[in-house]
């Protein structure tokens, strides 16, 4: 704030509490006339008005507010650009407690530095941990019990776009996933899609028109098994989903599948090292991990 | 030629007044439905919350408020100035065009038209339309005052103008934007600034939209119903001047914690505790018009409503300054504690005023000597307290459950609860909320049907002579 603002601000705060004070002052010296006396004013036939006196408690509530606004604005900033005797600012508040924080965070961690993902899986105090922080960041799109929603996977069943071992779900979330599946309309045309979609359906074992899916297969040989191979088991590498299992992440229906094909998908998981820090995203790659072995899968409601 | 008072006008806000409360409260009860039951948005846009929210609050506060605020202030400014409304056609005026702001409101937010600013969600169009009513009230509010027969003003119109001069002010600051198309603008303030702005205009809507504009009403139909004086001259002046000078500076508490500066914060905090004497300067003036005469609650329920509303009044002006202590705030922001604060307020003091001064003043507008029903008056009272009570209560242990949830932490440093968590335990808060609003809805349709009723009582449609002033 430059010096002519704070000088206005300065004048205006002054100048309203002086001026409520000096009203005050004026106001509460008793009144001359009788106090069952009104006014003498009168309107619409009856209405009229006493000039009681002040209630002393009410007086004194506000010179009691007034005299606090003084003391407040001594010790923290507000008098115009004055930064006040205890030299709070909010900025600083939100350090201390994020170090504070930090300080307990360093503790917890501590413990299970040493260790890998898959012994940190072993650890039960670890993997309770790990699933507090899930239902506080992951719960929002992979839902508090694991089991994800349409474009957002389960992870508590055996299917793993990006490989279900320790270290992969680790990487998965220390530095996040983008899968491209392209649009293949313009390859396939409106003939080749439909026959595309009845072959990968067969692959799943679902039901399909057989003469399409065997159109279909010529189409999948030249296309699609670059990244989901000949056999259909998919890549972890580039994220490729296993099309003979059960797990559909955009659904499995002729719709679902026809959309994947015509429009595309766009998988996005964040990278979490930058938002979590490297340790806590160990230990919740640890409780995602020990998800992987426990079926039925356990409520993962955060509070412990 | 005898001089008469234009209560056409006024009983054409009257009536608008309780009709909108309806509609108003109907959409709250349904929105209220809708946190307690998701399904009931149905999918559609136009019945979504988020739409219809906005709908609820202005409706309650512009529609509801509005109409009762223009109907009083009309009554009242020619009853104490001894003259006739000014300029009968600009006072048809406002009535139209109010009522076609309404209208405007209902159709634009369902279909998603808004500026997204909290009680300022209107398109340009409309605000234009808001500043032509406005001004046309202010003409003919002031040239009314301006004919009047008797020198002092009364305390009631104090109030009146400083709400009508402020909330011109704070509309048309509040609103500059550049239109794009007939139905979107841009605000042209950014960032912090428009933040401020924002809440500058937000929180002396609630100080002089109301609260002014209400304390004029309670100015006038309480020492009226009481058949007593006025409690207190000087407190009347200290306490006006003190709330419109201290109301504008409240505005940065509902920014505490956020990137508005730490002494912008600081100055609301102080300026919102220095706030509460004020405040209950109105309230004492109001209450204690009543000495000598308590006994009249017993077996005035219209007093009852005008008395409760003060204590509403005094209570929310309390908590209010509580909750603008930053380290209070840090636990009630953003919870359901907030919206059990603005409904102690817009219920319990705001609606319980308006009510208990129509039912006084409708009859008068009549030359009946009272409503059709004095029954049905005292079951609303009842049903409407406890409805207002349930409501406050359920979102005060809401808010206070939900605040301490968010910043509860474990001993390893990760937070106790998820947010999903502190809303499952707030549904049987919900549900009681429900409850509330749907007893506060009851009371208003009471009350439409006991308006009908008197209604048809009415014989003598003759317009009422303006009385001489006393010259005492």
């Amino acid at each position: 704030m430059s010096g002519v603002w704070s000088v206005y601000v300065i004048a205006l705060t002054l100048i309203t509490i002086i001026g409520s004070v000096w009203l005050l002052a004026m106001t509460a010296r008793r009144p001359p006339g009788k106090e069952e006396e009104t006014t003498g004013h009168s309107w619409d036939g009856d209405l009229t008005e006493y000039n009681n006196p002040l209630p002393r408690w009410w007086l004194w509530l506000f010179v009691g507010t007034v005299v606090f606004a003084g003391i407040y604005l001594t010790f923290y900033p507000g008098f115009g650009s004055a930064s006040g005797t205890l030299g709070w600012t909010q900025e600083a508040q939100l350090r201390a407690e994020q170090r504070r924080y930090d300080e307990i965070a360093r503790r917890t961690y501590a413990k299970f530095a040493s260790l890998d993902v898959a012994q940190i899986a072993g650890n039960a105090e670890a993997v309770n941990l790990g699933r507090n922080i899930f239902a506080n960041h992951c719960a929002t799109c992979h839902g508090t019990d694991a089991r994800g929603a349409v474009g957002f996977p389960n992870l508590t069943d055996a299917s793993w776009q990006w490989g279900g071992e320790a270290e992969q779900i680790h990487q998965s979330i220390l530095n996040g996933r983008v899968a491209a599946m392209p649009s293949w309309s313009a390859v396939l045309g409106p003939e080749g899609t439909p026959q595309t979609v009845a072959y990968v359906r067969s692959l799943a074992g679902l039901g399909h028109n057989a003469t399409a899916a065997a159109a279909g297969k010529a189409r999948y040989d030249g296309v699609c098994v670059a990244c989901h191979g000949a056999d259909g088991k998919g890549n972890p590498l580039m994220g490729a989903p296993d099309l003979t299992d059960s797990a559909w992440l955009y659904g499995s229906s002729e719709a679902a599948i026809t959309e994947s094909l015509v429009k595309g998908r766009a998988g996005q998981m964040p990278a979490h090292g930058p938002l979590l820090g490297e340790d806590a995203v160990k230990v919740v790659a640890a409780y995602v991990y020990s998800l992987r072995n426990a079926a039925p899968v356990a409520q993962g409601d955060g509070a412990h | 030629m005898v001089e008469t008072y234009n209560d056409k006008v006024v009983k054409q806000f009257t009536v608008m007044t309780v009709v909108w409360g309806v509609v108003g409260m109907l959409v709250g009860v349904f929105i209220a439905a809708q946190l307690a039951w998701p399904w009931l948005n149905f999918d559609l846009p136009w019945l979504s919350y988020g739409r219809l929210r906005p709908l609820h609050t202005n409706a309650v506060i512009f529609a509801f408020g509005g109409s009762s605020l223009f109907a009083t202030s009309y009554y009242i400014v020619q009853r104490t100035c001894h003259a006739r409304l000014f300029c009968d056609k600009l006072a048809a005026f406002t009535f139209w065009g109010w009522q076609a702001v309404i209208v405007a409101v209902a159709i634009t937010y369902p279909l998603g038209i808004t500026q997204s600013k909290e009680y300022a969600e209107p398109e340009w169009p409309i605000d234009v339309l808001i500043t032509l009513v406005w001004v046309a009230y202010g003409v003919v509010f002031f040239g009314t005052i301006a004919r009047r027969k008797v020198g002092h003003i009364y305390v009631a119109n104090w109030f009146f103008a400083a709400y009508i001069i402020t909330i011109a002010l704070l509309h048309i600051v509040n609103n500059l934007a550049l239109p794009v198309s007939w139905t979107k603008s841009y605000v042209i303030y950014s960032g912090a600034v428009d933040a401020m702005v924002q809440w500058w205009y937000g929180h002396n809507a609630v100080g002089f939209f109301l609260t002014a504009g209400f304390l004029g009403m309670m100015y006038y139909f309480v020492p009226k119903q009481a058949q007593r004086p006025v409690y207190s001259y000087r407190l009347s002046i200290v306490h006006f001047w003190a709330l419109i000078a201290i109301y504008m500076w409240a505005g940065p508490h509902h920014l505490h914690y956020t990137a508005l500066p730490d002494w912008a914060q600081s100055l609301g905090m102080v300026f919102s505790l220095i706030l509460l004497a004020p405040s209950w300067g109105g309230m004492i003036n109001g209450m204690m018009t009543l000495s000598g005469v308590w006994h009249k609650l017993r077996t005035d329920p219209i007093l009852r409503f005008l008395i409760v509303s003060l204590s509403f009044y005094g209570m929310s002006t309390f908590e209010g300054p509580m909750m603008s202590i930053k380290t209070v705030n840090a636990l009630s922001h953003y919870t359901d504690w907030t919206i059990g604060h603005v409904h102690a307020g817009a219920l319990g003091w705001v609606a319980m005023i308006i009510i208990g001064s129509i039912y006084c003043l409708y009859p008068r507008l009549l030359k009946l000597p009272g409503m059709y029903s004095t029954r049905a008056i005292e079951v609303h009272f009842w049903v409407m307290t406890i409805g207002v009570v349930l409501y406050i209560a359920s979102m005060w242990i809401a808010g206070v459950m939900q605040g301490l949830m968010w910043r509860a932490t474990n001993a390893d440093g990760t937070l106790a609860y998820t947010f999903v968590e502190s809303l499952k335990l707030s549904y049987p808060y919900y549900y009681v909320r429900f409850l509330g609003g749907v007893l506060v809805l009851a009371g208003m349709l009471l009350m439409l049907w006991n308006l009908w009723k008197t209604a048809q009582q009415a014989r003598d449609t003759a317009p009422i002579a303006v009385i001489a002033p006393a010259h005492a």
